[in-house]
């Protein structure tokens, strides 16, 4: 098993680069979109480490975005604390409830952790949504100030650009960090005990692999990386809302993984960039942007299961061995 | 002494690899396992049969660690493992192969063994490297020694049934057990392959040095390579010895091949 | 807090989990046979609801336009179900349990926005059918005939379920499906036409329980999404396929959320989701459920 050209390529790294030339086409909008896409990438990202690695369907993934963007958002609204201590603390606050919730959800399978994960995520959707001296309740948290990002105009090269491009650049380097980061972990010895479990829980315990240690390790990190994510998102969008941890936002990032290709681990990344894309450009014509998400949801489910990066796979195995019919890896 | 024969084919001493002590398990109201008590010393191929029902599934889970006793005690190489969790039985020397293959299906050949000895090893818990760097050329061996090394790279799942038996064989022996443990292990296959089976099961447990415990169906593979025999009937041991005592038995005679 | 108004708390409290077994006990029997949650329950209801409100409408200078306005409805929506299953939900049978939730969801995407380009986003609304527009008085607490009439239809319905269930052939191959799948095919049913079924009724269910509440309810988009949550809660709380799990869940959730609202008026959200929490913690299987195999 030799690993292939395409697997050499550091591929964190080369979209790293060309996404970090986004804001010298001059489009604010593009940089909007980047940004955004970005952001929920590492959402997305993270979920897959739960469903892609170890097989776990997670119904409350929101719940540690929203913690997160909660958590900066407060410290930096209120306490007026840095910018990175406050990301940092997003994404510990978010593996700390992980911990805790994910404690009782690896104790369940299949559906049963599915409904665990959500009760918990809609509980703390309920706190956040009804705590109106801590949370603002229904009124969310706004403004969150912009981090202090003046000093990157003196580097030379990144002077004369907005606000939101700055913003962007830092967003996308932490980002970038953090992919490089669940990329390693998926590739790891960790992660390979992750897919033992996803592809057979009771042989895996038999080779000696502690299921339910390696499931709360893995909720753990995929909570701490969506919290930073949130916390992102939150000074992105200039506010916290409860709306981050409620429940369509976790089956929001499900179908972003889904429709990229949960067996690629940057399968996430391009089931994001197109959803964002097409949901700013379609929501311009119409209101009705759910009715095209679930007709794109059933064509995915019938015609292409194995998401973009799925289908794309299974073309080119085909192209190359001739037309002969090939599986395509996991 | 019945135990004499294996112990003497061993090699002299008789030293207890798996001791199971009035182990019983009830479900409700039914002993599935009732009050068995068996020992196999180290080196020694012994077997578990009995008609469908008598328990020998359940008695094999307990072993396992997949189902806790009733009452009753098992020492595995000295440790008590009385209710211990499995994915901690497998170090203290017992792999386990299933009736039911029992691979990671869409990991390649090579992969599944390798996560084996990632975890047996103690690395499973190492997030920052590559796993395909590691314990590549134990993994060849044991691929080789299992006759697997040329499918290292197909996918499991599409391996054939007998392979994908091969497979689950290297993946109890990637924790370098001292015990091994095998439900059915040849269930399902033809003549030939069961023969073949036989024959590796035979070789690796040579090479390196195994003590065995499995179930049965196939009584000629039962009667050609156990040295050691335990009958089950409704959950009680109603027989142990040799082959031959075994045969002669007037109970198991009455009760258990009479059906056959 | 003084004994009437206890009663009245309670009372408001029974009704809600009438409405909730009615519209939860599909969503369980569904999961019992098929295994899948189906999101789209709570979008089939909220249909129902539009369905009963435009038949209303068509026939409307008649007083009693409400009864053929309620089967109707609850038809159409048995025969949604039936194209929906026959037509794609099958198909996913030998997929994965997450592409078959998907696929529920999907649903409730399509559906909840085809809702809104048929009927659009304003409130509506259906009187009262004539006869049942008074009210009774019991312990002082005045308790509208209408719902006094879905408590004895719901009831009437639990045990004509139960019925179905512990007497016929059909039942006793609905309470196999959802203790042992493998039972099923051992006792030679037609499986594929008991899941058709079991979808049917259950939709038919769903859509009754839509009409059913147009009295008491206003019709808004939305009410899908918040009916499914609280149908989940039920039979989790009740334990997921189990028929008196459901029935025994939905009075649970009716009088919690009655009380929370009195004891913690800002947490009575919290406190439904922190019980079925609790549930599934201690007995992931429900009150009434058993452990799946």
């Amino acid at each position: 098993m030799s690993r292939s050209l395409f697997d050499r390529i550091p591929w964190v790294l080369v979209i790293f680069i060309i996404a970090l030339g986004i804001p010298w086409l001059g489009s604010k909008y593009y940089t909007f979109l980047a940004t955004q896409i970005a952001i929920l990438s590492l959402f997305a990202v993270s979920y897959n480490l739960l469903l892609g690695s170890a097989g776990l369907v997670s119904f409350g993934h929101a719940a540690y975005f929203g913690l997160g963007s909660y958590a900066c958002g407060l410290l930096m609204k209120e306490l007026g604390v840095p910018f990175l201590i406050a990301l940092a603390a997003g994404g510990l606050m978010a593996a700390a409830f992980a911990a805790g919730f994910g404690f009782f959800c690896v104790r369940l399978t299949k559906i049963y952790f599915s409904m665990l994960t959500l009760a918990f995520a809609q509980i703390v959707w309920a706190i956040c949504f009804q705590w109106n001296e801590l949370t603002g309740g229904d009124q969310g948290i706004s403004p969150i100030p912009y981090p202090g990002l003046n000093w990157l105009s003196s580097v030379p090269g990144l002077d004369g650009f907005r606000v939101g491009d700055y913003f962007y650049f830092v967003a996308l380097a932490v980002v970038a960090l953090c992919i490089a980061a669940l990329h390693r972990i998926s590739v790891s010895p960790f992660g390979r005990m992750l897919m033992t479990i996803r592809e057979n829980p009771e042989r895996a315990s038999f080779i000696g692999v502690n299921v339910r240690a390696y499931e709360l390790a893995a909720f753990i990190v995929a909570g701490g990386f969506a919290g930073i994510a949130g916390a992102l998102f939150g000074i992105f969008n200039r506010g916290v809302f409860a709306d981050f941890l409620y429940w369509p936002k976790s089956a929001e990032v499900l179908i972003m993984t889904i429709l990229g290709g949960m067996n690629y681990f940057w399968g996430p990344v391009v089931g994001t960039g197109m959803l964002v894309v097409l949901n700013q450009q379609i929501t311009a014509y119409t209101e009705y942007w759910p009715l095209v998400l679930g007709t794109i949801l059933l064509v995915l489910l019938f015609a292409f299961p194995g998401g973009l990066l799925g289908a794309l796979h299974a073309g080119w195995t085909r192209l190359r061995s001739g037309g002969r019919g090939v599986r395509p890896g996991a | 002494m019945p135990d004499g024969h294996a112990c003497a084919a061993a090699g002299g001493e008789c030293v207890p690899v798996l001791e199971i002590v009035n182990v019983t398990k009830r479900f409700g109201g039914f002993l599935a396992v009732n009050d068995v008590s068996l020992t196999v010393n180290r080196q020694q191929i012994a077997a578990v049969i009995g008609p469908n029902g008598a328990g020998k599934s359940t008695f094999f889970n307990l072993i396992t660690g997949y189902l806790q006793p009733t009452a009753g005690h098992i020492r595995l190489n000295g440790h008590d493992i009385t209710g211990v969790a499995p994915h901690k039985i497998s170090s203290y020397g017992m792999g386990r192969s299933f009736q039911r293959t029992n691979i990671f299906p869409k990991l390649t050949v090579f992969d599944n063994i390798q996560a084996a000895f990632l975890v047996h090893r103690g690395r499973g818990g190492n997030f920052w490297s590559r796993a395909d760097r590691f314990y590549r050329d134990e993994t060849e061996a044991l691929l080789r020694q299992i006759g697997l090394l040329d499918q290292a790279d197909t996918v499991g799942g599409t391996l054939s049934y007998g392979n994908q038996k091969q497979l689950e064989l290297g993946l109890a022996l990637a924790s370098d057990p001292t015990l091994l443990l095998l439900d059915e292990p040849t269930a399902g296959m033809s003549a030939n392959e069961t023969h073949d089976a036989i024959r590796l099961l035979e070789r690796i447990a040579g090479e390196r040095e195994l003590t065995l415990l499995f179930t049965e169906h196939d009584m000629e593979v039962v009667f050609s390579i156990a040295q050691k025999i335990a009958v089950l009937h409704q959950g009680r041991k109603i027989a142990e010895g040799t082959p031959a005592e075994v045969r002669a038995d007037p109970e198991v005679r009455r009760i258990y091949l009479g059906h056959h | 807090m003084e004994l009437q108004f206890i009663f009245s708390q309670f009372l408001s409290g029974l009704t809600t989990a009438i409405f909730l077994f009615l519209i939860a006990s599909g969503l369980s029997l569904v999961f019992g046979v098929l295994r899948v949650l189906n999101f789209a329950h709570g979008t089939f209801y909220m249909l129902g609801a539009y369905i009963a409100w435009q038949v209303v409408h068509w026939l409307s200078p008649s007083k009693e336009a409400f009864w053929p306005a309620a089967l109707l409805a609850a038809g159409a929506i048995a025969v949604l179900g039936l194209l929906v299953e026959r037509l794609m939900f099958r198909y996913l049978y030998d997929k994965e349990e997450l592409y078959q939730l998907l696929f529920t969801y999907a649903l409730v995407l399509i559906l909840g926005d085809a809702a809104k380009i048929v009927w659009g986003t304003e409130q509506l609304s259906v009187t009262r059918p004539p006869v049942l527009e008074g009210s009774l008085r019991v312990m002082g607490t005045l308790i509208p005939e209408y719902n006094l009439f879905v408590m004895i239809l719901g009831s009437a319905i639990a045990v004509g379920f139960w019925v179905i269930l512990t007497r016929t052939g059909v039942g006793r191959m609905i309470r196999a499906a959802a203790m042992d799948r493998e039972m099923l095919g051992a006792l030679g049913a037609n499986v594929g036409w008991l899941y058709t079924g079991v979808f049917v009724v259950s939709s038919f269910l769903a859509g009754l329980s839509g009409a059913l509440v147009t009295p008491i309810k206003a019709i808004v988009p939305g009410m899908d999404v918040e009916i499914i949550v609280e149908a989940f809660i039920v039979v989790v709380i009740g334990g997921l396929g189990s028929f008196w799990g459901t029935f025994l869940g939905a009075l649970i959730y009716g009088q919690v959320l009655s009380f929370g609202i009195l004891i913690f008026p800002r947490f009575s959200i919290f406190s439904v989701f922190a019980l079925m929490a609790v549930i599934l913690i201690v007995r992931p299987w429900g009150l009434l459920g058993r452990p799946l195999r």
